[in-house]
């Protein structure tokens, strides 16, 4: 990793200039995640009297049991719902935004400001507006014959907590998608419309194929999203429920560790999804060095 | 644009059209919902026009809150987010305008591992450390406080990545200048870096500070004095009762929600290089 040429001399300067920084990650970053990873490997009694060291049997137990197992696969569910709904529609709306000229800028303004809404709201918002008592969404189904309650129903569930991640996400993906359709050469498009493909065969043959690097680097990011930052909307409405139906690993660690106080099996968790992170970023940069070439 | 033609013209406005009001609805809902008399949100099915009950609602959340459950006024919440948010903000950018600083423009020992120290705070999120991050809080008497809600998350790799990213696109001709004029790093670093960085300084600022208003886990877990309450996570304590006062939760709701968007709606041009530029 290179300097400048020329640097400043300084024998302690840099180190105080990095201090707070340092000392910041290594007391809220490096030293949680080394108890964690040590806490993986105890087991407390059901009194909290006396800590064994069990080794991996944490882990092993983990892979044992059905509500972990389950944890992984709604986590699977949440996070392909969440990246395909979201990038699906973002796709659609910031290819339709980019045919315009004069309303661009005023449709981008409409569709980015749910960005800043926090996750936690997002759910509330969904929450209400999916209420079986009081919502108008369930008002609407029940007139075509379809009795929503995610309070006793846990596909419904899902699909809320779906609908809000997705919600809160879709305006990310679209800024994502518009800068990379409007570095596509003009060009090309017009080339392909003058050998007479139509608008489809251009977004199929041309568009697409030129956006993947974006889509690719946006699906990380969605499954990063969908698995970590959605705590607030899983907490916020369905807290897991009903029947374990919601309950992803993010929630499952907070759920088993400060409601359920299992250290040992919640620290084994947690560097479960450390591993995923780990991965999810190797995966991320490895790719990003491949587009600057690209 | 290729060719006019006029019905995919109008399909596309239709998408458009379709698609904002999705986006919207759900704080169209909130918004009406916010207006509405106590009783009316009991009774069969939302109203779907503002009511008369606007003023009273919001007055009543802003100056005393939902006392039953536990939940401070609004107005107190959102000062509380606000400290929080602005905290995290310029602790972030703060350290990371130095610690970026001195891994350009400095060549001392250990100044990979160093760099590398900071990169490994990228891959561990609050979110699967709980627990131990917790406990090193509780230890440090930094539970119900605002040092607690916002040191533990101010350390940032991104936005290091980001500031060294600039500066090694800085010419070297300004330091070698600089250098010639007798300028030591603290003066060079005021004078020089810190100006020439401000664009980047405004772009970082309005990601962070929605990141730190839109807190969720961290308040949830280190608060338990209402005193400390952020607006975000204080909303979950009010719907978590028996009978939700939904006229008063989307008031709040809609107070909560109000500080980012503004933000970003006045601020789109720095928000979007922002956004862009740290996923980089």
């Amino acid at each position: 990793m290179q300097t400048k040429r020329m640097t400043f001399p300084g024998r302690f300067l840099p180190y105080a200039l990095l201090a707070p920084q340092v000392i910041i990650t290594l007391i809220f970053f490096i030293w949680p995640a080394g108890q964690a990873l040590y806490q993986s490997l105890l087991r407390e009694d059901a009194f909290g009297l006396r800590t064994t060291f069990v080794g991996l049997e944490n882990f092993a137990r983990l892979f044992r049991d059905g509500s972990y197992l389950n944890s992984l696969s709604v986590t699977v569910v949440f996070a392909v719902g969440t990246t395909l709904l979201s990038m699906t529609v973002a796709l659609l709306l910031a290819c339709t935004v980019n045919r315009m000229i004069r309303s661009r800028s005023t449709y981008t303004t409409l569709l980015v400001w749910p960005y800043a809404i926090a996750p936690a709201i997002a759910g509330v918002l969904w929450w209400f507006i999916f209420n079986p008592s009081i919502g108008i969404v369930p008002y609407m189904l029940d007139m075509v014959g379809y009795q929503w309650n995610h309070r006793t129903s846990g596909a419904d569930a899902m699909l809320l907590v779906i609908f809000a991640a997705a919600w809160k996400q879709i305006s990310y993906n679209f800024l994502f998608f518009l800068a990379g359709l409007q570095s596509i050469p003009q060009s090309l498009i017009e080339a392909a419309a003058i050998d007479g493909a139509s608008p489809m065969k251009r977004f199929w043959t041309i568009v697409f194929p030129l956006l993947s690097p974006t889509t690719f680097f946006l699906m990380v990011v969605n499954v990063v999203y969908a698995m970590f930052d959605t705590f607030g909307i899983i907490h916020a409405t369905t807290q897991g429920g009903p029947a374990q139906a919601t309950n992803t690993l993010v929630y499952k660690v907070y759920a088993d560790g400060f409601v359920g106080l299992n250290l040992g099996s919640s620290a084994a968790q947690s560097v479960i999804l450390m591993v995923i992170v780990v991965a999810l970023t190797v995966v991320q940069f490895r790719f990003i060095e491949r587009r600057v070439n690209y | 644009m290729v060719e006019n033609r006029p019905w995919a013209n109008f399909f596309a406005h239709l998408t458009l059209m379709v698609g904002v009001a999705v986006v919207v609805f759900p704080v169209y809902v909130a918004l009406v919902a916010s207006t509405q008399a106590p009783g009316d949100l009991l009774r069969g099915t939302l109203p779907m026009l503002p009511g008369a009950h606007g003023i009273e609602n919001f007055t009543r959340m802003w100056q005393s809150g939902v006392s039953n459950a536990g939940a401070p006024p609004a107005g107190k919440m959102l000062w509380n987010s606000f400290i929080m948010a602005m905290a995290i903000t310029v602790g972030k950018l703060s350290i990371s305008l130095l610690s970026a600083f001195a891994i350009v423009y400095f060549r001392f020992r250990f100044r990979m591992f160093f760099f590398w120290l900071i990169f490994l705070t990228l891959m561990l999120p609050v979110e699967v450390r709980i627990i131990p991050t917790f406990q090193v809080v509780a230890d440090l008497n930094m539970l119900n406080s605002f040092a607690g809600l916002s040191i533990p998350l101010i350390a940032s790799a991104t936005a290091t990545f980001l500031f060294r990213q600039f500066f090694m696109t800085i010419p070297e001709e300004m330091l070698e200048a600089a250098r010639v004029d007798g300028a030591g790093p603290l003066k060079f670093f005021k004078d020089i870096l810190m100006p020439l960085s401000i664009t980047n300084i405004a772009a970082l600022f309005v990601i962070m500070f929605i990141y730190g208003w839109n807190q969720y886990l961290w308040p949830l877990l280190i608060t338990t004095d209402p005193d400390y309450y952020t607006i975000v996570m204080g909303i979950q304590r009010m719907t978590s009762e028996e009978n939700p006062q939904w006229h008063l939760i989307m008031a709040a709701v809609v107070m909560a929600a109000l500080p980012p968007v503004l933000v970003i709606l006045f601020m789109q041009r720095l928000f979007v290089k922002g956004l862009t530029e740290t996923e980089k």
